[in-house]
């Protein structure tokens, strides 16, 4: 510890802490625009420069270590001139067009130079024009003249975002920042940049013009996309979301937020919301009011069950639903004794949820994951699952944790592996397994599964010697293991790699609240909070064996399930298809035959629960639309309608106490499953198999609406991937026109072969609307010349 | 992209360098892929770096194509633009403007027909100004080609030289 003074006030700071690190601890701020606490130094902006006693010139705050005794004056007649010089030289270039520019009003450079500068300039000449760059269209940078070249955003893609997609080129008064040429910038997390941006060099594209920075009131509220659950802050005007930030949590988000949370908003205002309840009556949609609606709803479920009984009502409730509205939804269903409710709809393994004997979680906090010395990550393609959890691996990788990789694609994951194996779906079971039977070997101990079928190759070894060398190791299942069709086995062993090891295991929760669903009893054998039920069936057995009624929570059946030809076919054949949406999207006019306006996440209160068994509740940021309400609510009147007992709830806080005192949701998380038998034989070849992930902004209702978001390299149609000896052997060349063909279903789209694939594999990305018709995610696929 | 030989000249610059430094060699790797274009390419278009070889430059030695393109436009000798079959760049620099090496400038733009900055019309020669190269007592210095240094550029050894490069 050194013992040093900054403006006369006396400090301890770590050793290698640097002054402005000291400074922001002491509460004494130091103007900067290149210093990033979570990026590198590069000590180009001088607007940090301070007086140190002793030294024969200011000093750069955010690169000089402070030293035993150091005395700092940050506001001392030689620092005051040294700041007021560095803003003299940072505005000769930059073009003053505060009135016309975006970042007016929370500009760092406007504020620092009212604060730091003078009030006039000796620079009388031309000023240079630098011409506007394309980055693609999230990220605006029309007006790069107003660049102060701090490198922030060359320093957040190379360094946490993993892969330098912007730099900047020239040099001296020449120097530009871009993208390379002809390129845009296509990071999961490239949103980042605008809010580094100290200008307004790049600004938010789908922001820009529309509003003024001091018109916004902000508001909390928590990411509803994937199960990292973001902390935001939601930026309203009259009763509109304008745009949303990320609300700094270290625990979860750290500043950073993906591009799905930043910019899927738009889909909050899309032309495709529900604003009237809607019935469908002789093949038409008509308006209609709340109560003829529900109505409605009752009778058609009261029929249905009086007519072929309460067996033959599914509930199918997406984990983008809050906790509150998967609680009502329920216990409206098990009150009105159906058993059939679900919110794993992309899970094809209906074994699961029997097994099950809490809710499948992280295993550990997000925190102490990336704390790990050794990971294991199976079945996940990170950057597109979780981003943000992808990036801070990363950021661990260089830190020293080993990241050990068992997919069914190599995927770019911009950091240095320790092993890989990539194997085709097919063979993702034994991959572990042979990992597991490594393991047994270096420990020295029985397992009690049956691995004789596995044979350990080099990659399994190092991954299970990786995993065996420290005791703090964790194992994670992704979304390609989750929607696989031997998740149990997978997790299985898991939990027997995990027993032998002493690592951790869990799953990357898919959805903002997968996790609360299963606490909430969204689940078809546990009840809230874990409470025994009649079980009933999941999400895939009850598309596979369709029902005569289908309840839809949020959810859109060709996109949101695991198989989505199979999905719209039972839809279709239901006497009657009830759905609970924000969006009156073209497969529910299709399939459904009543729609009721509820609202998303923005315009409800509500909680999630997420991966790490966090539970975050938000209040509505604005007013529903039109005449949505929130589901909560419409599923209590249903309840009411009904005449179902406890169903007498005021407010999602009521609900949310109602659950909450049935137990502790941290006591309720558990991934071992009640029976740990599994095949580990890899089934031998049989003709291709599909690897269907879903796309990076087709993963809910609302960021597919996001017309931004559509309009980026992940968003775009889906090209069928294969391996080049399978190209070579099908005779196919890049650009192809091929038709893949599953069940009923064939689509035509372009092939490329594409090195990452193991043979055999088909990867055809699902949910987009090009591969909806298609069938199961990881099934076997046909693929001919188009 | 790449000629055999310029890919194993390129492979030796990489084994130079430490595994966790081997971005460094993206200077070399630059200029080996701009002498191989130099000396194939047959119009001043080939002559040059543009975006495909300085993508391929990257991802040979597997850094970000945008890092290669920061080091290619921050130093001038990597040419970016246009260039002649010979490129004779004449220091104009306060020692050699002391020996001549403005008129040595001049003497070759009126013999060549073109200004400094410019290439000539059937793409043989460019001729530009350049900065002190070190070597001041040899003046007036030009540097033909980017590697080869020429001293004492009277007009008779201009006359020579040029007369070399028919």
């Amino acid at each position: 510890m050194l013992e040093i003074e900054i403006d006369g006030k006396k400090l301890t700071v770590n050793q290698g802490s640097t002054i402005i690190d000291a400074a922001h601890t002491a509460g004494t701020y130091i103007p900067h625009f290149c210093y990033h606490k979570k990026l590198s130094i590069a000590a180009n902006c001088r607007m940090c420069l301070v007086e140190v006693e002793k030294a024969p010139k200011p000093l750069p705050a955010c690169a000089t270590p402070v030293t035993d005794g150091m005395k700092v004056h940050t506001a001392s007649p030689l620092a005051k001139k040294a700041q007021q010089g560095v803003m003299e030289f940072l505005l000769i270039n930059h073009p003053l067009d505060c009135p016309i520019c975006d970042q007016g009003g929370e500009c760092q450079l406007q504020d620092l130079a009212v604060g730091y500068g003078n009030s006039g300039s000796r620079y009388q000449e031309e000023k240079r024009v630098v011409v506007g760059k394309d980055m693609g269209p999230l990220v605006s940078a029309e007006e790069m003249s107003r660049c102060i070249h701090c490198t922030r955003c060359v320093r957040f893609t190379d360094e946490i975002g993993g892969f330098q997609e912007i730099g900047m080129a020239n040099r001296s008064e020449f120097s530009e920042i871009m993208p390379y040429l002809g390129k845009t910038v296509n990071s999961e997390i490239s949103g980042n940049v605008i809010d580094l941006c100290p200008v307004g060099a790049l600004t938010s594209k789908p922001f820009r013009y529309s509003t003024r920075a001091w018109e916004l009131s902000r508001r909390k509220s928590v990411s509803p996309h994937d199960g990292l659950g973001a902390n935001l802050i939601v930026q309203v005007k009259q009763n509109e979301v304008m745009r949303v930030l990320p609300l700094e949590n270290e625990a979860i988000n750290e500043c950073w937020l993906a591009d799905r949370d930043r910019f899927s908003y738009e889909g909050l205002n899309s032309a495709e919301r529900l604003h009237k309840p809607m019935i469908k009556f002789d093949g038409k949609w008509h308006e209609t009011d709340w109560q003829t609606a529900l109505e409605y709803v009752v009778k058609g479920l009261n029929g249905v069950s009086a007519d072929h009984g309460k067996d033959a009502i599914g509930f199918l409730t997406s984990p983008h639903s809050t906790t509150e509205e998967l609680y009502l939804a329920q216990k409206l269903a098990r009150s009105f004794g159906v058993n059939n409710i679900d919110a794993a709809l992309r899970r094809s393994d209906s074994r699961v949820s029997a097994a099950q004997q809490g809710a499948l979680w992280l295993g550990s906090s997000i925190t102490e994951l990336a704390a790990a010395k050794s990971l294991l990550v199976v079945g996940s393609s990170q950057r597109q699952e979780q981003p943000l959890l992808a990036s801070r691996i990363r950021q661990s990788v260089k830190k020293g944790t080993q990241l050990n990789v068992i997919h069914v694609a190599d995927d770019e994951l911009f950091t240095t592996l320790n092993a890989k194996l990539i194997v085709s779906p097919a063979a993702l079971v034994n991959g572990l397994a042979q990992v597991l039977k490594a393991a047994v070997s270096i420990k020295g101990v029985e397992s009690t599964l049956d691995l004789s079928a596995a044979n350990v190759g080099e990659q399994a070894q190092a991954i299970a010697a990786s995993l065996c060398a420290t005791d703090n190791a964790a194992i994670i299942l992704g979304n390609v293991a989750q929607h696989h069709p031997a998740f149990s086995e997978l997790l299985s062993l898991a939990q027997e790699l995990s027993r032998i090891t002493g690592a951790r295991f869990g799953i990357t929760a898919e959805a903002a609240n997968s996790v609360g669903a299963d606490v909430a009893g969204a689940n078809p054998a546990r009840g809230p909070m874990g409470a025994a039920v009649t079980a009933g069936l999941s999400a895939a057995a009850m598309l596979a064996a369709p029902r005569k009624a289908y309840f839809l929570l949020n959810a859109e059946a060709e996109a949101d399930t695991y198989n989505g030809q199979q999905a719209v076919a039972a839809m279709k054949q239901a006497a009657t298809v009830i759905a609970l949406t924000a969006y009156k999207g073209a497969g529910l006019l299709d399939y459904a035959d009543v729609l009721l306006p509820v609202a998303p996440f923005s315009e409800t209160a509500g909680s999630f629960v997420n991966m790490e068994g966090k539970l975050q509740s938000f209040n509505g940021v604005v007013r529903p639309q039109g005449e949505a309400r929130p589901a909560w609510k419409v599923l209590r009147v249903l309840g009411n309608m009904l005449s179902l007992d406890g169903f007498e709830q005021n407010s999602a806080e009521d609900v949310r106490a109602e659950l909450l005192a049935k137990g502790d949701i941290a006591a309720k998380l558990n991934n071992a499953l009640a029976s740990t038998a599994a095949n580990v034989a890899a089934p031998a070849a049989a003709g291709l198999v599909r690897v269907g992930e879903v796309p990076l902004y087709h993963a809910d209702p609302i960021c597919r609406r996001a017309p931004s978001l559509q309009q980026t390299e992940a968003a775009a149609t889906p090209v069928v991937r294969v391996s080049p000896a399978d190209a070579a052997r099908l005779g196919l060349n890049d650009g192809d026109a091929v038709v893949v063909e599953q069940g009923s279903a064939s689509v035509s789209l372009q092939v490329r072969a594409d090195k990452a694939l193991a043979e055999g594999v088909v990867r055809v990305a699902a949910a987009h609307p090009a591969t909806q018709a298609l069938a199961g995610m990881f099934e076997p696929i046909q693929i001919k010349r188009g | 992209m790449l000629s055999a030989e310029s890919l194993a000249k390129i492979d030796r610059e990489l084994a130079k360098y430490p595994a966790d430094q081997f971005r460094s060699a993206a200077m070399s790797a630059l200029r080996i892929a701009l002498t191989e274009r130099r000396e194939t390419g047959a119009t001043p278009e080939e002559r040059c770096l543009n975006a495909d070889v300085i993508e391929f430059v990257a991802n040979y030695i597997g850094i970000p194509p945008v890092a290669a393109y920061e080091v290619a436009t921050f130093y001038n000798m990597y040419d970016m633009k246009p260039v002649g079959k010979y490129k004779i760049t004449v220091c104009t620099n306060l020692p050699c403007a002391l020996q001549g090496g403005v008129n040595a400038a001049q003497y070759i733009s009126g013999k060549l027909g073109i200004a400094l900055g410019e290439t000539s019309a059937d793409g043989k020669y460019t001729l530009l100004e350049g900065e002190c190269m070190g070597a001041c007592g040899d003046a007036p210095v030009l540097l033909l080609n980017n590697h080869k240094m020429c001293s004492f550029m009277t007009p008779e050894a201009i006359d020579k030289k040029l007369a070399e490069l028919e």
